[in-house]
């Protein structure tokens, strides 16, 4: 009883500064064994290691944050930041600075911002918001108006083009919608049209270096100097990885720079190669266990706003987790997907925990509700 | 959010609903993270042993690492050609503060010049900034001081060391050991062709000539490698394993330094070659060719003005022409023919002719003269040889016809290759009928047979052709191949002697002939009329030797006419061919002077000083000798 007792207070005292334990221990050990895979990805780079923490840091306080804001409020800003969001991606069309190839930075004098990011939490929170207004399951006019609200900004992101951020937008508010209780029929209908999209996005919407993307991940070996290359050493460092692993700082691989942006998107290559297939194991059973914590709060959420929302953010989560795992061992075509909490960069990052400052801002919400 | 609900919310209902599907999503992220796994079970645990090998493919590298060359040395242990290290400057971009700097601070220690700077440049541009670039190849021991004393002015500026061949007693050995240089494209074609060109992957220099090319094999040995692990660029991170190369062997020749220093000097600034063997081994001790250049010039690139005065020189100094050089072997013939007429019955010890000193064939209106005008009398075959009677030979030749004459001689080795161990070799020519059919498609004269008895009429020798027929006659029809090479030096230093190379003997049907061929070649030194008698006046040991005056000023292939020189060209060439003790031949020595006269006047001072040389320290007894029957 006592040892319950203390339970209890521990759990009011996360409660009391909205942190969900489980899920905080779970981003805690994923971040720590992210920490290590980048020491030995950046090649030992202190500076690199400084930055991270910085954003790590910032991460965090922007998470705790957002826990402390009721759900509520949320859900009452939803469709304003969707059509700012919005707004902002057809500015960055108009006036957008160009990085790398593609217009994805809005220069706001004093920031630089990526509107794109704040579509990723914008577009679940529009969408479920609109949807949980109607009963459950939504009704097929409903459903198309969500798709379209989805649509919309997706389009405008692919073409700035950012194929990768465009896949996880349009993946978070699918979710909201599939989760709401869209008919099996109509998913079975939509995956059809789906299909006969393809070819429309191949010949009118894809950019030539997305194509050269998708034919070098069909052949990887066919431009092994070129574009070939970068999936060609990150599927030799995976296998050479092997059971065990080469050992911390020892992936050839990596360390002799054969990996190419090996503490960015291919930062699970440098993690195969030296914990092995067993540390590979590990890994997916932590981000297992967030993506269940994350379907768990959902599921406990009281109403079908926070419902809709946290499973949208919970599931996207896997999808970056899916398509970078997927693109860097040969499944997918590279599409620029980082490996979430764990490859070195920004932005991505904090969005990232935004979210989960908003699961948490619900699973602690629904607590002081039920009380 | 003032919207209002239609319908009344069925909140369990709802519920339900959602966890249904969250269920069902769930199921589904964990379905595609087992298609995630499996992807790297496969690729982690069945393709392992493929993507093990492709990534040790990437980071190691194998390095070929070239072996030492074996060093040449002499029948004493002396060496003749030895490693040494040369040193270059060598600087790594990535390394220095500021390249420019550096490079102009550098050319204030040592004057750089233009050249070196412009090629320092240009390798810039297509390489590595890790990988040293060399701005001066040789550096002289002055630099090599000068730079070390202020070394640590210049970081990423370092002094390289690598082994380059040295040939100390320079153009004394030129002809024979050849040089080596860095190895160009048709040496690399060749090497592709003879599957050679792994074992030179690190090499940096090939045999060009002499002994450094036909021993090539021997003196180069097999390479190592290095086992490196390298990063993308190709930088090397660490080293994994060494398969050292196997050097070269040592390899010991029969030259004696002394004896081939003492022939350099006979000889003097006389265009000419001396060939000294063993006549019991054919191993040669000493091969000079006149004049002659400093190999040391070739080893690191020779300057287009140097080489360009070597090829242009009236003198030809890149013709071996111990080997090379083709001359009328005149009467240094004369032994071998008279051997010949003796063997075929057609002459006799006692048949005599009378010499008037001139020949005439029957119904022929030319005339052959003698050398010595009024002719020298009664003349037997051993007169013949000692006081060089011409007209014996003449009618000698008459009467063996050219066929007898070639294909004697060529038994004896004139008009072939002896097989010395050097590549430049000429075969010279005997003639025949057949040769001069081929050769101008004319028909045989008799005329042509008449000088042929004295060693002329188309009929060229090579120093070494001359040399080995000598000591085919000598060795009573025994034949050793002429062999630079001894052996090889094993690690106790002594001397691992390769077996001789011989050729079938060649037969005689009287013994007696060769003692009277040998007898004769003895009285030219030692006989009252000796054509070679005053110059081996008081010599201590007994000899035995021909003199030979060619009336041709043919010298290598190449030679064309000069008008300017025409005169002294046209002079006659010296010939000397002997050996000694007469008793017991040790040696013979083989002596060919370009142009300089008679070859009793000139080209036997020169043997003499040869053989005075190699006897010096040895007592004889003075009696007079015969040759042992």
């Amino acid at each position: 009883m006592k040892k319950n007792t203390l339970n209890t207070n521990k759990i009011s005292f996360l409660q009391h500064i909205h942190i969900d334990g489980w899920l905080l221990l779970g981003l805690l050990v994923l971040m720590s064994v992210g920490l290590f895979t980048l020491y030995s990805a950046s090649g030992q780079d202190e500076g690199q290691m400084q930055r991270q923490f910085t954003r790590l840091g910032v991460s965090f306080i922007v998470m705790f944050v957002l826990a402390q804001i009721p759900i509520g409020a949320f859900r009452r800003l939803s469709t304003y930041a969707y059509i700012v969001g919005l707004l902002m991606l057809i500015a960055v069309l108009l006036f957008g600075d160009v990085g790398k190839g593609a217009q994805r930075w809005l220069d706001l004098k004093f920031i630089r911002f990526q509107p794109s990011e704040l579509m990723k939490l914008a577009v679940p929170m529009m969408v479920a918001w609109y949807i949980s207004q109607f009963n459950l399951p939504p009704r097929t006019i409903h459903i198309i108006t969500g798709f379209t609200l989805v649509a919309v900004p997706t389009v405008l992101i692919a073409k700035q083009p950012d194929l990768g951020t465009s896949l996880l937008i349009a993946s978070s508010g699918i979710f909201a919608i599939f989760l709401a209780g869209m008919s099996w029929r109509l998913i079975g209908f939509v995956s059809l049209l789906g299909g006969a999209f393809a070819p429309i996005m191949w010949f009118f919407l894809m950019k030539d270096y997305q194509k050269q993307r998708v034919l070098t991940f069909l052949n990887p070996e066919s431009d092994p100097l070129g574009a070939g290359y970068h999936i060609i050493q990150s599927k030799i460092a995976i296998g050479s990885g092997g059971m065990d692993g080469k050992g911390w700082l020892q992936g050839t691989q990596s360390q002799l720079e054969f990996l190419p942006e090996r503490h960015t998107d291919f930062i699970f290559s440098v993690f195969s190669e030296e914990f092995g297939l067993t540390g590979v194991m590990v890994l997916l059973g932590i981000y297992l266990c967030i993506i269940l914590r994350g379907l768990i709060i959902a599921n406990r959420a009281q109403d079908a706003y926070s419902k809709l929302l946290a499973g949208s953010i919970t599931l996207t989560f896997f999808v970056y987790v899916f398509v970078n795992m997927g693109m860097v061992s040969g499944l997918l075509p590279v599409v620029g997907v980082p490996l979430p909490l764990v490859s070195y960069g920004g932005t991505s990052m904090v969005t990232l925990m935004a979210g989960f400052g908003i699961l948490m801002s619900i699973a602690t919400q629904k607590r002081f509700m039920s009380r | 959010m003032q919207r209002k609900r239609q319908t009344i919310r069925d909140h369990s209902a709802e519920a339900n609903l959602f966890a249904r599907r969250a269920t069902v999503a769930f199921f589904i992220v964990v379905c595609m993270l087992g298609i995630v796994l499996n992807n790297l079970y496969s690729l982690q645990v069945e393709q392992y042993d493929d993507y093990q090998t492709r990534s040790n493919g990437n980071r190691i590298k194998v390095l070929p690492v070239a072996p030492n060359r074996g060093l040449i040395f002499d029948r004493n242990g002396v060496l003749l050609a030895e490693n040494r290290p040369v040193f270059s400057l060598e600087i790594t971009p990535e390394e220095t503060n500021d390249l420019d700097d550096t490079l102009s601070r550098l050319s204030t220690l040592m004057a750089i010049t233009d050249d070196e700077r412009e090629n320092f440049e240009s390798k810039l541009k297509g390489q590595r900034r890790f990988k040293p670039i060399a701005i001066r190849t040789k550096l002289s021991e002055e630099d090599v001081a000068l730079f070390s004393a202020s070394k640590h002015l210049f970081p990423g500026v370092q002094i390289e060391a690598r082994l380059a061949r040295y040939y100390p007693y320079k153009e004394t050995l030129t002809h024979l050991l050849g040089y080596v240089a860095r190895i160009n494209k048709k040496d690399l074609q060749k090497l592709v062709e003879a599957g050679q060109e792994a074992n030179y992957a690190a090499t940096h220099d090939i045999g060009k000539l002499g002994i450094e090319k036909y021993h090539e094999e021997l003196l180069h040995g097999s390479v190592g490698y290095q086992q490196v692990e390298v990063n993308n660029q190709g930088r090397i991170i660490r080293v994994l394993n060494v398969d050292p190369p196997v050097p070269g062997k040592d390899i010991v020749l029969n030259i004696d330094i002394e004896l081939q220093l003492a022939a350099q000097q006979a000889l003097a600034d006389q265009r000419g070659a001396v060939v000294v063997t063993d006549i019991k081994t054919g191993g040669v001790l000493a091969l000079y060719s006149n004049p002659s250049y400093d190999p040391n010039l070739f080893v690191h690139g020779i300057s287009r003005k140097n080489y360009a005065a070597l090829l242009n020189s009236p003198d030809r100094p890149l013709i071996n022409r111990a080997t090379q050089g083709q001359y009328p072997p005149a009467s240094t013939v004369k032994p071998h023919l008279a051997l010949v007429g003796l063997e075929e019955g057609i002459i006799t010890e006692d048949y005599t002719i009378m010499d008037g000193g001139r020949y005439q064939l029957p119904n022929v209106s030319h005339v052959w003269r003698d050398w010595k005008k009024w002719g020298h009398g009664k003349v037997n075959v051993s007169k013949a040889i000692e006081v060089s009677c011409d007209t014996y030979y003449y009618d000698l030749a008459y009467k063996l016809g050219i066929d007898k004459i070639s294909e004697a001689m060529y038994e004896f080795g004139f008009g072939d290759f002896t097989g010395i161990d050097l590549y430049e070799e000429s075969d010279a020519n005997m003639p025949s009928r057949g040769w001069k059919r081929a050769r101008f498609n004319q028909p045989w004269y008799i005329g042509d047979t008449i000088p042929v008895g004295i060693g002329q009429s188309f009929w060229t020798t090579t120093p070494i052709q001359l040399a080995h027929s000598l000591n085919t006659l000598v060795n009573r029809g025994e034949r050793y191949i002429p062999q630079i090479i001894r052996g090889f030096k094993k690690a106790d230093n002594s001397v691992d002697v390769l077996p001789l190379k011989t050729l079938r003997p060649l037969q005689f049907k009287q013994q007696e002939n060769i003692d009277i061929v040998l007898n004769a070649m003895h009285d030219v030194v030692h006989g009252s009329e000796g054509t070679a008698r005053s110059v081996f006046k008081d010599a201590p040991y007994q000899s035995a030797g021909k003199t030979g005056t060619a009336q041709l000023f043919s010298v290598g292939q190449d030679e064309k006419y000069d008008a300017d020189k025409v005169d002294e060209r046209l002079r006659d060439n010296a010939m000397y061919v002997g050996y000694a003790p007469f008793e017991a031949p040790e040696i013979s020595v083989t002596v060919v002077l370009e142009n300089a006269g008679g070859g009793s006047s000139n080209a036997a001072p020169v043997a003499r000083e040869i053989m005075d040389f190699y006897f010096r320290d040895r007592v004889f007894d003075t009696d007079i000798a015969q040759v042992q029957p």
